[in-house]
């Protein structure tokens, strides 16, 4: 890492906290608590310009609230997200956002409520080259739009068209084609193909794929199939409850696994391999952010847990494998290394 | 032998103010006893509609226009609402995506269990209650006394669809029809859920009818598959064959589009373009304008299922002689 140049996207200790308690009267008169939902809680990380960092774990972990924040849709409660040098908790107004706002761009995962239903796709692509004022002249924004089209294998005059005339795999289409119409460089991309079948999943990612390489975009992309995730990311972050319990290289992740939830997600995730074969799924639940278990949150699920993970939060260590693992055990060498004998099968 | 359930020739029609929207047709395939058979395909490829119809909970305006299903022998398409209603109780079993579909938010679970039980058995209320707190801990609910007595709310999803399959499970059905059981629900949860339904099936004797766009669920649980494109089914067959070497086109496609977690391709497989509405289908074959394959025959004559060697196929591709 010493060497690396300057990543893109530097992020240090985020963290976002929401309240969710009753309004004050309620919490006044029935003596409830101040509730405080972590959604999330520490967070570190960097992307390299080029490469697509992917996050993966399990629903409520906290994937898109990492996503709006790194894309300024919310502030961080505390740490930073630096983007090419530029911290942007230091960016005031809209003013001093928009340049950077034009390099960073959102894809969500619900085709049908991230498109405006009563605009033209012409009007939807061309928006943020209207707002960021990136070309002057009618006739040359609607040659940029027909082209941005064809980058994502539509036709130009589907310009014409409204939303609902596409199927969701087009309108994921339409989706890529306005992220790319102010020409950003690193796109945020929450669950973009969670909604879709798996043959126009094939499409997207392939095309995302495409698109990276033409353009030296960047991705920080959001998943929860560990199986899309191994096939898009070069690094990726597996997060629970609002933390990340292991982060590394693609390769190393998930044939080397350390942390014990990543071992536990590569074992339950189904797979065209395995048919008749019998697994053991985990037991127990993903629990509740609001009030998380005390010392490693993993703790109540975990095979290897003692007595020092109920009370003390582990902190991320780089291991010897090139991977960095939050777990007591890990850092202690308690577990066997390498995967769980029915992940390898 | 005959099989448990037999489904031949299943036509599904909406009719609508433009003309007959035929969104199942000509479905055949059979389930035996204890037998689990997965059926994929992308949304709106009839699934559901073929599961709901054996269910006898068509909504009209739609309707079972051709075709008939059997289950042991006896036809229970053309029954009238009672009698559906009774088998329902009583042989067959469902469970669908969202749990709360399936419970009412203002029963306890306990008592939603021991009605179920008590209409379809002479059990007292003592032995229904029994009962219900013995499914409760089969399908894995911690604490089963303590929690018989709570509202569905207070259950997490991957809880209440346990509590859905008990449910579907008290009167020991024959057949559980499961649309998307595990869809809504985390992973490590959707582990858990197919465990359940495995251990069901082995130790019950029950058959599942398993519905869901997820091949991996399928190839864990599955002993059969079927793959459904445009409202008929493209092949069937044993799931390992379909799964490793599918014959018909589509069937093909749709695997090699399927990320692997061992698999390390850059590319994905790409079927181009994208299933046709149900306005739109083609002539011949419905899968004729993506399919690499595509001959003349294909777009006049509508293949049936062939024999293809481990499985069976609706492609011209093994017309022999
Ligand atoms: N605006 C908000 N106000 C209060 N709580 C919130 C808010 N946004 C998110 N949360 C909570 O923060 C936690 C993390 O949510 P987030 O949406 O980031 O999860 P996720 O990992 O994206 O989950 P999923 O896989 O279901 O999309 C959840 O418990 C969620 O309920
Ligand atoms: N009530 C209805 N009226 C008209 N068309 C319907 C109705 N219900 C389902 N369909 C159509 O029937 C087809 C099959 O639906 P369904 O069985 O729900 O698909 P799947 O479960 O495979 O996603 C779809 O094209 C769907 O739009
Ligand atoms: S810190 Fe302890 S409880 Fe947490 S993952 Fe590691 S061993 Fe398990
Ligand atoms: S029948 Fe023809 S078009 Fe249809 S899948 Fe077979 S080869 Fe392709
Ligand atoms: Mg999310
Ligand atoms: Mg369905």
């Amino acid at each position: 890492m010493a060497e690396s140049p300057r990543p893109l996207v530097k992020v240090s200790g985020l963290a976002r906290y929401f309240d969710v308690s009753a309004p004050w009267l309620n919490r006044v008169l029935d003596g409830q608590p101040r509730l405080i939902l972590r959604a999330v809680d520490g967070l570190d990380f960097e992307i390299s310009k080029g490469e697509t960092l992917a996050l993966v774990g399990e629903s409520g972990c906290g994937k898109s609230t990492v996503a709006r924040l790194v894309v300024g849709l919310y502030r961080p409660s505390t740490g930073s997200i630096v983007f090419d040098g530029v911290d942007m908790a230091g960016l005031g107004g809209r003013a001093e956002m928009a340049p950077i706002r034009r390099r960073l761009q959102m894809i969500f995962q619900d085709p049908y409520a991230s498109l405006n239903p009563r605009w033209r796709v012409s009007a939807i692509v061309s928006e943020p080259i209207r707002a960021f004022r990136l070309i002057e002249g009618e006739s040359k924004i609607v040659e940029r739009v027909g082209q941005l089209l064809r980058q994502v294998g539509l036709s130009p005059v589907d310009g014409e068209k409204y939303p609902h005339e596409f199927s969701g795999g087009q309108r994921q289409r339409i989706s890529i084609a306005r992220a790319l119409s102010s020409q950003p460089e690193f796109l945020v991309c929450d669950e973009p193909t969670s909604a879709l079948d798996v043959s126009v999943q094939a499409q997207i990612l392939n095309l995302m794929k495409d698109l990276q390489r033409q353009l030296g975009l960047t991705y920080l992309f959001i998943s929860h199939n560990l199986a899309v995730v191994r096939h898009i990311a070069d690094r990726v972050g597996v997060m629970y409850l609002g933390r990340l319990a292991e982060i590394g290289p693609k390769t190393t992740l998930f044939t080397l696994p350390r942390h014990p939830y990543t071992r536990m997600l590569l074992d339950t995730i189904p797979d065209l391999d395995m048919t008749g074969c019998k697994r053991t799924p985990v037991a127990g639940e993903v629990p509740n952010p609001i009030n998380p278990p005390s010392g490693c949150a993993f703790h109540p699920r975990c095979p290897f847990a003692n007595d020092r993970c109920k009370t003390e939060r582990p902190e991320p260590k780089a291991n010897e494998t090139g991977s960095i693992t939050a777990c007591h055990a890990v850092e202690e060498g308690r577990p066997p290394a390498g995967p769980l004998p029915a992940a390898a099968a | 032998m005959a099989a448990l359930l037999e489904v031949e020739h299943l036509r599904i029609e909406f009719p609508t103010r433009r003309g007959t929207l035929v969104a199942v047709d000509d479905v055949s395939f059979s389930i035996d006893e204890g037998e689990v058979l997965g059926v994929v395909g992308e949304s709106g490829a009839g699934k559901s509609l073929t599961g709901t119809a054996i269910i006898g909970l068509l909504e009209p305006p739609g309707r079972v226009a051709a075709g008939e299903i059997r289950l042991m022998g006896r036809r229970i398409d053309d029954l009238p609402y009672e009698e559906i209603r009774k088998i329902r109780g009583k042989q067959i079993g469902a469970v669908f995506q969202d749990p709360l579909t399936s419970l009412n938010p203002l029963y306890s679970v306990g008592r939603q269990l021991i009605e179920t039980i008590q209409t379809h058995t002479d059990l007292s209320p003592t032995q229904a209650r029994t009962r219900a707190l013995e499914l409760l801990q089969e399908v894995g609910i911690p604490a089963a006394e303590r929690r018989v007595d709570h509202y569905p709310h207070q259950f997490s999803g991957g809880m209440r669809q346990r509590v859905v399959i008990a449910l579907a499970l008290c009167v020991n059905p024959k057949l559980v029809i499961a649309d998307e059981p595990t869809t809504a629900l985390d992973v490590s949860i959707q582990a858990q859920i197919i465990a359940l339904l495995k251990r069901l099936c082995r130790d019950h004797g029950t058959a599942i009818m398993l519905i869901t766009h997820d091949m991996g669920v399928i190839a864990e649980t599955a002993d059969r598959v079927a793959v459904m494109y445009a409202g008929r089914i493209a092949e069937i067959g044993p799931v390992r064959s379909v799964i490793k070497e599918a014959k018909h086109p589509y069937s093909h496609g749709l695997m090699g589009s399927i990320p692997k977690i061992n698999d390390t391709k850059e590319r994905l497989d790409q079927i181009e373009g994208s299933m046709p509405r149900l306005t739109e289908i083609p002539p011949g074959c419905a899968f004729n304008p993506r399919c690499p394959h595509v001959f003349e025959r294909c777009r006049v004559e509508r293949p049936e299922l062939l024999d293809a060697g481990a499985t069976r196929a609706s492609c011209w591709l093994y017309a022999h002689g």
